[in-house]
């Protein structure tokens, strides 16, 4: 069975030279590669459950994701660093280029992803306000109410929907300038020209209000579990000791609340990381580049001027960061919470 | 829930009057959110029965600001006197729809094999392979969620155009199920963790494989694990937007591409994209309303202990 797996693995890698070397015997697209991956996949299963036994049919448990991961993930990521170093432009004839570091250098001189990356952090920052006003809801489901399933339902109802349909619905006509409700509010409220997307400061404003009413619920629902499983006697027992309602929540709840809030802040600032969709679908980067975050800003650079070698350069760029800045995230959240705790 | 009705009486002996400004303070704040969340999608729903009138003066109420009207859902090909007829715009519109159906169903359907297999192998027995412990796979699972899309987004069009599958269902089904495996594999884990190991334990004294105990025992008893990743995977699925924009043309392009692109090209025709946005927002609004439960036990899994 081991002399199967390793027949297929050749069969791949003869029909890789095929295609690139000699153009003779190769298929018409890559595909069939795809499908001998797969055979191989299943070959390998086989082979395991055959020649180790009880130990194999351990291993196929977790083998079929763990090929599938690294075959959807690895590759593309690898062939993405090295288109990164080319100069590909798929609307100009003249193909791949290898070019080096170019598309680096052009990168660091380019003042609209610095802005980009700049408003990532905005928009990151935005995640501690839209923690607050969770927080707050979370409190407000957990007290003592009436028809608490339906405030529920209703309260996690942004997160359900499409967040393309979501920037039209809000972004496009609500809050549209001649006659959406919110503008005339606006009007109302003393806001002579409630142009939410003309100007760069209200316009990120805005972009970061309509992100907040797709997931604030989403923060919601993690801290409402956390308040839930909060066990009763330590709050009963500082009501005993005579504190009020504003210092039990920052002595005893709050404290007590600090690792589910640090998981949903990051949670959520992991998710903020991909904000793109209500971009592309609202403002399309504008006014001028001001709201553009770094996802919406290299799927222009694709759809409108076809510049693959430099928007993967930019995605991967954007990858480091993502992944130091993470990392850095995790560890700082939890020597946050040991050191409160 | 019941056990804070002590505070209750508690603070309504201390003083009447603060407690009634609580209350009054409580009830104030639920309400005013669930304006917040409900006005827009009333809004839409509203908006999808005006005509450019009734939009223009900011009519807000129908039957006393303005007679609905069935013309956004004309204009789609859904309206009563209309679903008879033939309509190139609802055979697109159930086109995309059909796609966004089997495109989610289908990549959630998949994540949920793998992803709980995965999830059952790693909590029960220690794998390695050559250097990786299960801390170590699990981590390289879980780290799959930062990720970008944009990271991934460039490389597979140029692939997926090698390999013919640019512009497919199955691409797509791969891609997200790619996107919602870690989030999959976080709650499964969490719930075969609450699954005591002696009930395996028996099951394998009474000759059960491996295998046999899994899917006689366990399984019956994560199913709604199960449920909750799957509802949970279906609307990320549904939503998403970036990779279909990106990967998909003429054939297969989902619901939300489809309510984008209207909305570039969009005059003042608000009635029919609204009745559009509706249309895009009515299935998972359902879902939401019905399965609440399962979706908060998704959300929640792993984030209290």
């Amino acid at each position: 069975m081991a002399l199967a797996t390793l027949g297929l693995l050749a069969t791949i890698a003869l029909q890789i030279l095929y295609k690139t070397e000699v153009d003779t015997i190769g298929f018409e697209t890559w595909r069939p590669v795809v499908y001998a991956y797969v055979l191989w996949g299943v070959a390998i299963g086989i082979g395991q459950v055959l020649t180790r036994g009880e130990d194999g049919q351990r291993a196929l448990f977790l083998l079929p994701a763990l090929l599938f991961t690294i075959a959807m993930v690895i590759f593309p990521t690898l062939f993405g660093f090295y288109i990164a170093l080319t100069d590909w432009n798929l609307s100009s004839f003249s193909g791949r280029r290898f070019n080096g570091l170019d598309n680096f250098w052009q990168m660091l001189a380019d003042p609209y992803y610095r802005n980009a990356l700049f408003n990532m952090v905005l928009y990151v920052l935005a995640v501690l306000v839209e923690y607050v006003i969770a927080f707050g809801l979370a409190l407000l489901l957990n007290a003592q109410i009436r028809a608490r399933k339906f405030f529920r339902v209703v309260f996690l109802m942004p997160l359900m929907l499409s967040p393309v349909a979501v920037s039209w619905m809000i972004g496009k006509s609500l809050m549209e300038y001649r006659f959406g409700p919110a503008a005339t509010l606006a009007r109302h409220i003393g806001w002579e020209d409630p142009a939410f997307f003309s100007n760069p400061i209200t316009a990120r404003i805005s972009i970061m209000l309509l992100d907040a009413w797709t997931f604030i619920p989403f923060m919601m629902i993690m801290l409402l579990a956390g308040l839930q499983a909060m066990s009763r006697e330590v709050l009963e027992a500082a009501r005993v000791d005579g504190a009020t309602a504003w210092q039990t929540f920052w002595q005893v709840t709050f404290p007590l609340m600090l690792p589910v809030s640090v998981t949903a802040v990051i949670l959520r600032i992991i998710f903020k990381l991909k904000l793109a969709d209500i971009i592309i679908t609202v403002t399309s980067g504008g006014p001028g580049g001001a709201t553009d975050s770094v996802s919406s800003f290299i799927y222009r650079e694709y759809r409108d001027r076809s510049n693959v070698g430099y928007g993967t350069m930019l995605a991967m760029a954007y990858l480091v960061i993502i992944v130091v800045f993470v990392t850095w995230l995790l560890k700082f959240a939890s020597r946050f919470v040991r050191n409160v705790n | 829930m019941s056990v804070q009705t002590t505070d209750y009486v508690a603070s309504e002996i201390r003083s009447p009057a603060s407690f009634v400004a609580s209350r009054v303070f409580i009830y104030g704040a639920l309400a005013f959110w669930a304006f917040i969340c409900l006005f827009p999608i009333y809004w839409t729903i509203t908006t999808s029965f005006k005509t450019a009138v009734d939009v223009t003066q900011g009519h807000l109420i129908p039957f006393v600001d303005f007679q609905p009207d069935w013309k956004g859902w004309r204009s789609l090909g859904l309206s009563p006197d209309s679903i008879f007829q033939t309509s190139t715009v609802r055979d697109e519109f159930l086109k995309r729809f059909m796609n966004s159906v089997i495109t989610s169903v289908g990549a959630s359907s998949l994540a949920i094999v793998i992803g709980s297999l995965a999830a059952y192998g790693l909590t029960r027995y220690r794998y390695h392979f050559a250097w990786f412990k299960n801390e170590d796979i699990s981590f390289f699972f879980l780290s799959q969620l930062i990720l970008p899309p944009v990271v991934l987004a460039l490389p597979f069009l140029v692939l997926y155009r090698e390999v013919g599958l640019l512009d497919t269902r199955v691409g797509l089904i791969l891609l997200y199920t790619l996107m919602v495996l870690p989030i999959v594999i976080w709650i499964m884990r969490d719930q075969f963790n609450s699954i005591p190991v002696e009930l395996e334990e028996a099951a394998l004294v009474d000759g059960l494989s491996i295998w046999g105990a899994f899917f006689r025992i366990v399984m019956p008893i994560a199913l709604p694990g199960m449920v909750a990743a799957f509802i949970l995977a279906m609307v990320l699925c549904w939503n998403e937007y970036f990779f279909a924009a990106l990967l998909t043309s003429t054939d297969a392009k989902t619901i939300p591409v489809m309510v984008a692109s209207q909305t570039g090209s969009q005059g003042i025709n608000w009635w029919s994209m609204a009745a559009l946005a509706t249309a895009a927002i009515a299935p998972l609004a359902v879902i939401g309303i019905a399965l609440e439960r399962y979706l908060i036990m998704g959300m929640t899994a792993g984030a209290v202990k």
